[in-house]
């Protein structure tokens, strides 16, 4: 007890130590890597919200399409979106000429302002959620990561987009409106290097759940498992094949049906919380809090239906 | 943090003392302690007591809805059970007089900030035994939920939805939900408006259990309890404004 209890605290010197030492230049230390032909990521880490990592938890792609550069997702800031520019240019003299957004999601959103020069595209329905949320996504974010959100606000993206194919450049993209980890979730199929991007799929980190419909998202997995990529560009973690598809609807699955039978055998919320979760998920980092996390947006309502409340 | 609090947490001291005398050193180590003590004990005997098992989450990921189970272990004639949370705006979250019943109880409750969640059980010999743990307000993840308060439609408060789950060794537990806004009065406008009290009786008319609920109770509050006798059960309360609250669990 006494060796553990002092662990976390050096655990906590340590990260405090680690934010003072970068906290001077906010600076996220963006890398793009490419995972194809013109085509890069950037990846988060497979945290939640610090001030040490300033809120860099998701991943942000871009493909250099020979017409302009194409960028999907913002990241968690104005710094984060200004660091991607930079990083891009890096890379290619191409401009931006396209912003999409996979959901509204402020690790994925709140980089908009850097990008207001260009059209950013989102579902409508991710608009919506911006809007509705943004606010509240913003202030939390400062709350969790304070100065790396130094003079964020959100921005709405300006185009709503539908279901479709758009070509640019070299590239002809399929946009498919999912739903299910939110109320709408934009994927892109590139069909040119048969590179899928998603902010539905996680690979290696716990699938989080704050605005989740457990059948949407399962029947949305489906779906991307359908198209048959070649990869995938998760929304946190390693670009990875189909197989990260099955293991998180294996999740979701668990976590449906162990609630659900939780909540019809009378286990109490809190009670809920120190469920076993099965060791063929000891691979997603943050497991148990990311479970406990969905406890809290999940049970109630399974609970509810459980005595007979209807919604 | 300090070496000092660290160090107590680490030892889980179980010191006891008379609050007139000393209050007891608080192993979670929050300065609120003192007035706590103060404010639900005044000079009864207090003592933190691993026999009082309380599960809350690490985080608060839905503050308005921070779930708390409880459960007495092994002490003889509990006579009564408090919850309160230090850092609350109004700490006292609910008072139960386990008459008939188990000593357990679930419930759920609003938090403002990072704060300790306590339960306290008072046995016949007058001794408070009190447990509890610390919740942290900053949730995470993907993203943070708002706290978009879903409004109970009017005709609905009171509505009491409930069912009853046999135990293994032949007892029973009941899980209540009451339709209720249950406003705290701490939001300008909007008056105090909650479940007040509430009793359990069997189908014989005896009573099993008797609650007295505080402002920082969740909205439509859903209530676990336990009985070590099965059968039908009826409940029985009122607001504070005295709509009354009925029901029967067959
Ligand atoms: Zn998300």
């Amino acid at each position: 007890m006494r060796a553990r209890c002092v662990r976390t605290w050096l655990a906590a010197a340590l990260a405090l130590l680690s934010s003072l030492a970068i906290a001077d230049d906010f600076d996220y230390g963006l890398q793009p890597r490419q995972v194809a032909a013109d085509t890069w990521v950037v990846f988060g880490k497979p945290e939640n919200f610090s001030r040490s990592n300033g809120g860099d938890i998701a991943n942000t792609a871009f493909i250099v399409t020979g017409a302009g550069v194409v960028v999907i997702d913002t990241g968690p800031s104005k710094r984060y979106g200004q660091q991607l520019r930079a990083a891009i240019g890096r890379i290619t003299t191409e401009p931006v000429v396209a912003v999409y957004l996979t959901h509204h999601h402020p690790d994925h959103a709140l980089g908009n302002q850097s990008f207001k020069d260009v059209p950013i595209r989102a579902l409508a329905g991710t608009i919506d959620g911006l809007r509705e949320q943004g606010a509240d996504f913003n202030s939390n974010l400062y709350r969790m990561t304070g100065d790396w959100m130094r003079g964020t606000e959100p921005l709405l993206p300006q185009e709503a987009v539908t279901a479709g194919e758009v070509t640019i450049g070299r590239h002809t993209l399929q946009l498919l409106a999912l739903k299910g980890h939110t109320a709408a979730d934009l994927a892109i199929l590139d069909r040119s290097t048969g590179t899928l991007f998603s902010g539905i799929v996680f690979n290696g980190r716990t699938p989080a759940t704050p605005n989740a419909t457990i059948s949407d998202w399962l029947s949305s997995l489906q779906q991307l498992q359908a198209l048959q990529p070649a990869r995938i560009v998760p929304a946190v973690g390693p670009v990875g094949d189909t197989a990260m598809l099955a293991h998180d609807a294996d999740y979701l699955r668990w976590l449906d049906g162990s609630l659900r039978q939780a909540a019809a055998q009378g286990v109490d919320m809190a009670e809920a919380l120190r469920l076993p979760i099965p060791a063929r998920f000891d691979d997603f980092a943050l497991l148990r809090e990311e479970y406990q996390r969905s406890v809290a947006h999940l049970y109630p309502a399974i609970e509810r239906a459980s005595l007979g409340v209807a919604e | 943090m300090q070496w000092s609090a660290v160090a107590l947490v680490c030892a889980l001291a179980v010191p006891a003392a008379f609050a007139g005398e000393a209050v007891p050193p608080d192993p979670l180590d929050s300065v609120q302690w003192p007035a706590m003590v103060h404010k639900f004990f005044r000079d009864q005997r207090v003592v933190f007591d691993d026999a009082v098992q309380v599960i809350v989450p690490p985080a608060a990921e839905d503050s308005m809805n921070v779930p708390v189970s409880a459960r007495v272990h092994g002490l003889p004639d509990v006579q009564e059970i408090i919850a309160f949370i230090d850092f609350n705006p109004i700490p006292g979250v609910l008072s139960l007089r386990p008459l008939q019943a188990l000593p357990y109880i679930g419930f759920r409750v609003r938090v403002q900030q990072s704060t300790p969640i306590r339960v306290a059980a008072r046995t016949a010999d007058g001794v408070w035994h009190v447990g509890g743990a610390w919740v942290d307000a900053a949730g995470g993840g993907c993203t943070l939920p708002s706290a978009v308060a879903s409004r109970v439609r009017d005709e609905d408060i009171g509505k009491v939805a409930a069912r009853r789950w046999p135990l293994a060794d032949g007892g029973q537990r009941l899980k209540l939900r009451i339709a209720h806004p249950n406003d705290t009065g701490l939001i300008s406008g909007t008056p105090a408006f909650f479940v007040e009290e509430l009793h359990v009786r069997d189908a014989g008319g005896r009573e099993l259990a008797s609650l007295a609920l505080h402002e920082p109770i969740a909205e439509s509050p859903l209530l676990t309890l336990e009985f070590p006798v099965a059968g039908a059960l009826a409940i029985s309360g009122r607001d504070n404004s005295a709509t009354l609250i009925e029901a029967r669990v067959e």
